[in-house]
């Protein structure tokens, strides 16, 4: 039971506490699933990441139900999806109710402006972690410039990336098994 | 009631299909908006500009926004929990597969292909918020940098890699960017 709220708990801060959705809750996951309570690895977080990309829905809410599950089953898995949405539900009806002035307010623009930035800065240091852990060789290298290159400028969607790497895996996995 | 039954199947739909996460929820929610009259295009709009800049998932933000403004609090809920329902299905099936087949060699070559992959495409994913919160529109590319904002991003970065702040919780870095942002009328 006191895993099942600690789950709860750690994924209603996740959600309550992460800008921009998607990969901008890295940081957050990094640092309440990996460094704090040790649910899982970095090397898995990365492997739910891709799973959540060629799979339906919404990857925070995968990542929450993938960890959930390892923790405690089928009931974690749940747990921890209602923790993560929570605070959305909860921030957004509030927001809904007031919303006609609420972006008006120049002071409001300003400090989402920082926040933006913030963010930024958050995700820059992740990802720098992520290279040192997971680009080691060269081939390591290509990969992630391809991968980088086909969704920030040509725009493709990152399921074909995924899918690609699935079907070069069955192709030169052995090589790479031996080298 | 027909009516709410009606989203609640749209939105587990939108669950179903909007494969990627982040924005890819947004072409069904422009089609619910030219099939339905719930909301608006303007409010779509605006519902992009908040779910951007709240915490949250976008995906859960705009269906509990849509779920809200047509049917109330319920409405809400309802419209959440659809959107979420199939990815939980999903996952939990793989994940039991998964654990079975972890060990599997295929299994982990796939995902010793996958992840320098991604870490590539989280660094896409940075690099398109970068470009939102550090550059402008401009006709040149040195006009369109966004001065302000990229001094206090390098000013953040170095404070997270400095050893005593280094462990400290993101919301702290978040804190320190909106008050930025209001003291720079950013």
């Amino acid at each position: 039971m006191k895993v099942l709220f600690d789950l709860f708990r750690a994924f209603f801060t996740i959600g309550a506490l992460t800008f921009g959705g998607g990969y901008a809750m890295l940081p957050m996951l990094e640092r309440e699933i990996v460094t704090k309570r040790n649910w899982a690895t970095s090397e898995e977080l990365l492997n739910y990441f891709a799973i959540g990309q060629c799979t339906p829905g919404i990857i925070a809410v995968n990542t929450a139900t993938f960890v959930g599950y390892k923790v405690k089953g089928v009931i974690g898995g749940t747990v921890a999806t209602l923790g993560v949405v929570a605070p959305s539900m909860v921030i957004i009806t509030l927001i809904a109710m007031v919303l006609e002035n609420f972006m008006d307010i120049v002071w409001v623009q300003n400090a989402f402006a920082g926040i933006r930035v913030a963010v930024c800065a958050l995700i820059t240091v992740s990802v720098v972690k992520l290279f040192k852990s997971n680009v080691k060789q060269h081939w390591h290298i290509a990969l992630a410039i391809i991968a980088f290159v086909v969704v920030a400028l040509l725009k493709l969607s990152p399921v074909y990336v995924v899918v690609a790497c699935a079907v070069l895996s069955f192709i030169f996995g052995k090589k790479v098994q031996k080298a | 009631m027909s009516e709410l039954l009606t989203m609640c199947i749209e939105f587990f739909k939108t669950g179903l299909f909007a494969v990627g996460g982040g924005l890819a929820t947004l072409p069904f929610l422009t089609q619910m908006q030219e099939n339905y009259n719930w909301f608006t295009a303007e409010e779509l709009g605006n519902m992009i500009a908040v779910g951007e800049s709240t915490p949250g998932p976008i995906g859960v933000n705009m269906a509990t926004y849509v779920g809200f403004s047509s049917f109330g609090i319920l409405g809400g809920i309802c419209a959440t929990l659809s959107l979420v329902l199939p990815s939980l299905i999903v996952i939990l099936v793989i994940a039991k597969a998964m654990n079975a087949y972890q060990n599997n060699p295929l299994v982990q070559n796939m995902f010793s292909f996958m992840r320098p992959a991604v870490a590539g495409l989280i660094a896409a994913a940075g690099f398109s918020v970068m470009k939102i919160a550090l550059f402008r529109q401009a006709d040149t590319f040195l006009a369109s940098i966004n001065w302000i904002a990229l001094i206090l991003y390098a000013i953040l970065v170095v404070l997270m890699y400095l050893k005593p702040l280094k462990k400290l919780h993101p919301i702290v870095f978040i804190a320190i960017g909106a008050v930025a942002g209001i003291l720079l009328k950013m």
